[in-house]
């Protein structure tokens, strides 16, 4: 009986996976999975981004002595929502001299390679899209294409302020992307695997890697949580879009529903960032010293949502605290601290796995 | 090694600043600075300092400070204060004295900057607390500060 409850969803979802192929020649059949999957994932990052605007927006009051938006539904519940609504019903605008067919491009770009890093991440035992031998190097691969989506954009614009704001976002990527991609590096010695799934079970008998790798993990977590934000064009490395000198940055041409694009596709990468964060840090969905192991019908996407939570929690705090930086203070901090630190830090892990001293 | 030691400064700066943001964020439902105005209209205390309207406040008898020396008039700088006064006999002196018919007030040219109430050597005229000034008719904006058949009261002298 537990088991039929915990997996109700799923059990629905193999119903329909064994309907369809029942009906439909093996090809056509899988192609329709797959789309209904990228539909159902669609729906469900898109309703989660908008909440992440919301949860920023509540947060960001709160950490300013406010109290947020509290006038649409319950508690302001439906406030993004009406706001998606209006950028729906907006005018899509765009000035003379652009780049037709790049400027219409430049959205999807940034919104596709967002939610296709989404479709690796193992949610809870069951719940993967797409779970691949090579998770974590698909994920850094795939996330740094959205930065050619921001730079076309900001080309296409024919604006010196998006022009400006698209070379910076160019330049502060491929910095920081060396960063993210070292520390992620430090705790693949320490997994063994590049498979998310994998790298998960490999924290269920050793303990989360965090604790696993001590010290040098410690250092990588810092490291990555701040690269990761500057990944996802956050302050305070929002120089970008940086409100008080570029107007909006890259997007500032872009109206109505392109607009939303960009947008949603800023917190569906902070949603990934803190993702992987979870996964390669905090042991994925596994719940804190099993304390729900025994529990069948316990749902595990839970302690991964709460995690993930969690670390955006912390991401908010960084933009609410922190002074944006100058571009040449951004430059200094990666090539000059983070990058020495990280070398430094792999080679230190690479020494603690080869003595064994890890716990 | 200034290196590390500008690693230290950093991330104690950043700590430093995240205690106080999080400190903020703890006590935001409580401490929260927003006020709910239109729902708040019977408990919301404007500030002392606040810059409302220009008044003249009258006592039990109907009485109020105002000698009509017009400092204030002469004191605004856009003429949004205008005194219509007349000479009466003081009966206890027996004199002519100074007195006002009307002090009239122009809202909606006054920038609140103050200076007639500074002027102002009896204090007869003080900054109210109250907000809420729009109005339908631009007429309505223009104000007699003193009330109908109000007199000065005794000994107040410029």
């Amino acid at each position: 009986m537990n088991f039929l409850i915990m997996n109700i969803p799923l059990n629905i979802v193999s119903t329909v996976h064994d309907w369809i192929y029942s009906i439909m020649p093996e090809t056509a059949a899988s192609i329709t999975v797959m789309v209904l999957i990228a539909v159902a994932y669609l729906a469900l990052f898109a309703v989660a981004g908008l909440y992440l605007v919301l949860l920023e927006r509540k947060v960001a009051a709160w950490f300013q002595l406010r109290l947020g938006p509290n006038r649409v539904g319950p508690l302001g519940l439906f406030q993004t929502i009406a706001d998606a609504l209006k950028l729906v019903s907006k005018e899509l605008t765009s000035n003379d001299r652009i780049d037709k067919f790049l400027y219409n491009l430049a959205p999807y770009f940034v919104i596709v390679s967002t939610l296709i890093g989404i479709s690796v991440f193992p949610f809870s035992k069951q719940f993967q899209a797409f779970d691949i031998n090579i998770g974590l190097f698909f994920l850094i691969a795939v996330s740094s294409i959205g930065v050619i989506g921001i730079l076309v954009g900001g080309w296409a614009s024919n604006n010196k302020f998006a022009l400006i704001g698209a070379m910076r976002s160019g330049l502060q990527t491929i910095s920081y992307e060396l960063s993210v991609g070292l520390s992620i590096l430090t705790m693949v010695l320490l997994t063994g695997t590049l498979q998310l799934s994998e790298i998960v079970e490999v924290q269920r008998t050793g303990g989360w890697l965090i604790l696993q790798g001590h010290i040098p993990a410690i250092i990588a977590f810092c490291i990555f949580m701040i690269a990761g934000t500057a990944e996802t064009n956050r302050a305070p490395f929002d120089l970008v879009e940086a409100e008080s000198e570029l107007g909006a940055g890259f997007h500032t041409e872009y109206s109505g529903m392109k607009f939303a694009y960009f947008f949603l596709a800023e917190f569906i990468n902070m949603f990934i960032i803190a993702s992987i964060a979870v996964v390669l840090f905090f042991g994925g969905w596994l719940s804190p010293f099993g304390i729900t192991d025994g529990i069948t019908w316990f749902p595990e996407v839970l302690w991964f949502l709460i995690k993930v939570l969690v670390i955006i929690f912390l991401m908010m705090w960084f933009r609410w605290t922190f002074p944006r930086l100058r571009v040449d203070q951004l430059l200094t901090l990666e090539w000059k601290y983070l990058l020495p630190l990280n070398l430094a830090n792999l080679m230190i892990m690479a020494i603690i796995i080869w003595m064994n001293w890890t716990i | 090694m200034s290196y590390f030691s500008d690693i230290y400064n950093g991330i104690k700066t950043l700590i430093t600043g995240m205690k106080v943001t999080g400190g903020y964020f703890i006590h935001a439902r409580k401490g929260s600075l927003t006020q709910q105005y239109p729902d708040n209209r019977e408990t919301l205390k404007m500030f002392d300092r606040f810059r409302g309207e220009v008044v003249m406040p009258h006592d039990e008898n109907n009485q109020h400070r105002c000698t009509g020396c017009q400092s204030c008039e002469i004191a605004c700088p856009n003429g949004s204060i205008e005194i219509i006064w007349d000479r009466a006999v003081d009966p206890e002196t027996g004199k002519k004295k100074k007195k006002i018919d009307k002090h009239i007030y122009h809202l909606s040219m006054c920038t609140m900057c103050g200076l007639c109430i500074e002027a102002c050597p009896t204090d007869a005229i003080v900054w109210a607390q109250n907000y809420e000034n729009s109005v339908y008719d631009r007429s309505y904006l223009t104000k007699t500060l003193n009330q109908p058949g109000s007199t000065v009261i005794a000994g107040v002298e410029d």
